[in-house]
């Protein structure tokens, strides 16, 4: 197992109230897996991904990397956030290589970042700014930082999530291209279940209140993924259906709070 | 272009309507000088080459008390950022001097350093360091959270982090401070030289008023306000606008 999350429980204490965000969550991933989490608003999907990156300490159970416990982030893991996170006084070449700048000369780095920033179609653009980027081409570039790390698992937290659908689809492409090259381990979380079954190799399905794994389904269906054949529609379904129960009992809940008031 | 227009349209008419309601009203240069007598006055003051004197001795000490400012008031900022003692005691301190013109401090820093360039220079720099202070401070603590994370997964962490990234992160509240400091050691320049010793474009004007000479008392306060909105509006507003856009900020 190249990942090994052990019964990892996480609780926030805010004026004396303790929240319960993770409940006795264990996840084991393979080297090269693809692994989607789903699940709805507030389930603790950023947290777990945070507590891998190394950000966020478990209050009880470890995370371990190559047999390594987590303590602290470390360039083994390298994380893509919703927002894409790139540094707006630098351009387009100077983010990618903002990792590993310091570690040789001018002209490697700078072949070093062409290199990713081929992998992900914008080498016409290293000198621009982000601020001069779609929203579609700031995540690609962050997705190549990321990679010049060459880490271990790569975490993306929603990377898509604000972007339009028609830009979605083209990085759904990119992604799947990228990761069928590469092979890297991904822990990739998102809203979207679609997504999720264009992308994955397993999904790991969240519920709430606490957060806890509900379910942890393979997809085996052959790629690329079309999401109107049979087979995507099915699991689509059979996902939804999971999903609905959490989020009715979400309503429930906080219907039943605002009657109490 | 329209709004230059326009601009230029009001100014002329403005000196236009002073000209005409001053010979209206019949008044004499030492009460009421004319558009006219403040151009010979400014003329004069440009051929004796006064004026000229007194530009570069202001602006030697603006110079010098800004670069002073913007040092100490970077390192302020920075400490006041990092350290929580030093913010709730200094930090007050300086939020509590920030409320008292520093041309108050006249008085003081003659004692201290004598009627000359000295005493006006540490006005200056009073009236710049404080606010230069406040705004990096600020900008330090404003670095939004993201970029800090996302540093950390990327191996930078201590004084690599805060080099790279804290630092250039505030650069936009830098700038802002800067715009500030500038406009109070400006003000804070004129009060001093007024209040002490010349040669300098305040000293000017009170040697001016002295002698009952109101066209170059007014063309010396054209002189402040038209250098004072030079320097915001080519230089300050322009690198201000230049970071904003590039750090992402602009609201439009
Ligand atoms: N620093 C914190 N202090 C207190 N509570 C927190 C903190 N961070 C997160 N939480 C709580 O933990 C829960 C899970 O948050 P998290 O951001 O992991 O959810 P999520 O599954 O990523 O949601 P979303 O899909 O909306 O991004 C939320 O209820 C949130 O209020
Ligand atoms: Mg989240």
């Amino acid at each position: 197992m190249l990942l090994q999350i052990n019964d990892v429980n996480k609780q926030y204490t805010n004026n004396k109230v303790t929240n319960t965000v993770l409940d006795h969550v264990s996840v084991s991933v393979k080297e090269g897996e693809f692994i989607s989490i789903l699940g709805p608003s507030g389930c603790g999907k950023s947290t777990l991904l945070s507590m891998v990156a190394g950000l966020v300490k478990p209050t009880s159970g470890t995370i371990m990397l190559d047999g390594q416990p987590i303590q602290k982030p470390g360039k083994d893991r390298g994380m893509v956030f919703q927002q894409s996170a790139l540094f707006p006084w630098l351009n387009v070449e100077e983010n990618v290589m903002f990792p590993f700048k310091k570690e040789m000369n001018k002209q490697e780095a700078l072949q070093k970042a062409k290199h990713y920033l081929q992998m992900v179609q914008l080498s016409n653009y290293g000198k621009h700014y982000p601020h001069e980027l779609s929203g579609g081409m700031q995540q690609r570039v962050a997705i190549a930082r990321a990679f010049t790390m060459d880490p271990k698992v790569l975490l993306m937290d929603e990377p898509f999530g604000a972007l339009d659908e028609q830009t979605r689809t083209r990085m759904h492409g990119e992604l799947e291209r990228i990761w069928l090259d590469t092979k890297k381990t991904v822990l990739f979380v998102t809203h979207s279940i679609s997504e999720s079954i264009k992308l994955s190799e397993r999904i790991i399905v969240m519920g709430t209140r606490p957060g806890r794994i509900i379910a942890d389904i393979p997809v085996t269906l052959p790629r690329p993924r079309r999401f109107d054949a049979p087979e995507t529609i099915q699991l689509e379904k059979q996902i939804n259906h999971l999903l609905k129960e959490e989020i009715d009992k979400v309503v429930k809940e906080e219907l039943s709070y605002a009657e109490n008031r | 272009m329209q709004r230059i227009g326009k601009q230029l349209v009001f100014f002329v008419g403005l000196v236009i309507a002073w000209e005409l309601i001053v010979r209206a009203g019949g008044w004499t240069p030492d009460v009421m000088p004319k558009p006219t007598d403040v151009w010979e006055a400014m003329k004069r003051g440009f051929s004796d080459r006064t004026l000229v004197y007194d530009l570069q001795a202001s602006f030697t000490r603006l110079f010098i008390g800004l670069v002073i400012s913007l040092a100490l008031g970077t390192a302020l900022g920075i400490l006041l950022a990092k350290s929580k003692t030093a913010d709730d005691t200094l930090g007050a301190l300086i939020l509590a001097l920030q409320s008292v013109p520093s041309i108050v401090w006249l008085p003081l820093a003659i004692m201290w350093f004598g009627l000359n360039e000295k005493a006006v220079i540490f006005i200056v720099v009073l009236g710049g360091t404080l606010v230069m202070t406040i705004n990096m401070r600020m900008g330090i603590k404003n670095v939004p959270p993201l970029y800090i994370r996302a540093a950390e997964t990327m191996g930078s962490k201590g004084i690599d982090q805060f080099i790279r990234v804290i630092l250039p992160a505030s650069v936009p509240y830098a700038v802002t401070g800067m715009r500030l400091a500038w406009a109070f050691a400006w003000r804070a320049l004129m009060a001093a030289e007024i209040l002490s010793t010349g040669p300098g474009l305040g000293y000017t004007l009170k040697y001016a008023s002295d002698f009952g000479d109101m066209s170059l008392v007014i063309a010396v306060m054209i002189l402040i306000g038209v250098i004072g909105s030079i320097v915001d509006l080519l230089l300050f507003q322009r690198v201000e606008r230049n970071v904003m856009k590039r750090w992402g900020l602009e609201t439009n």
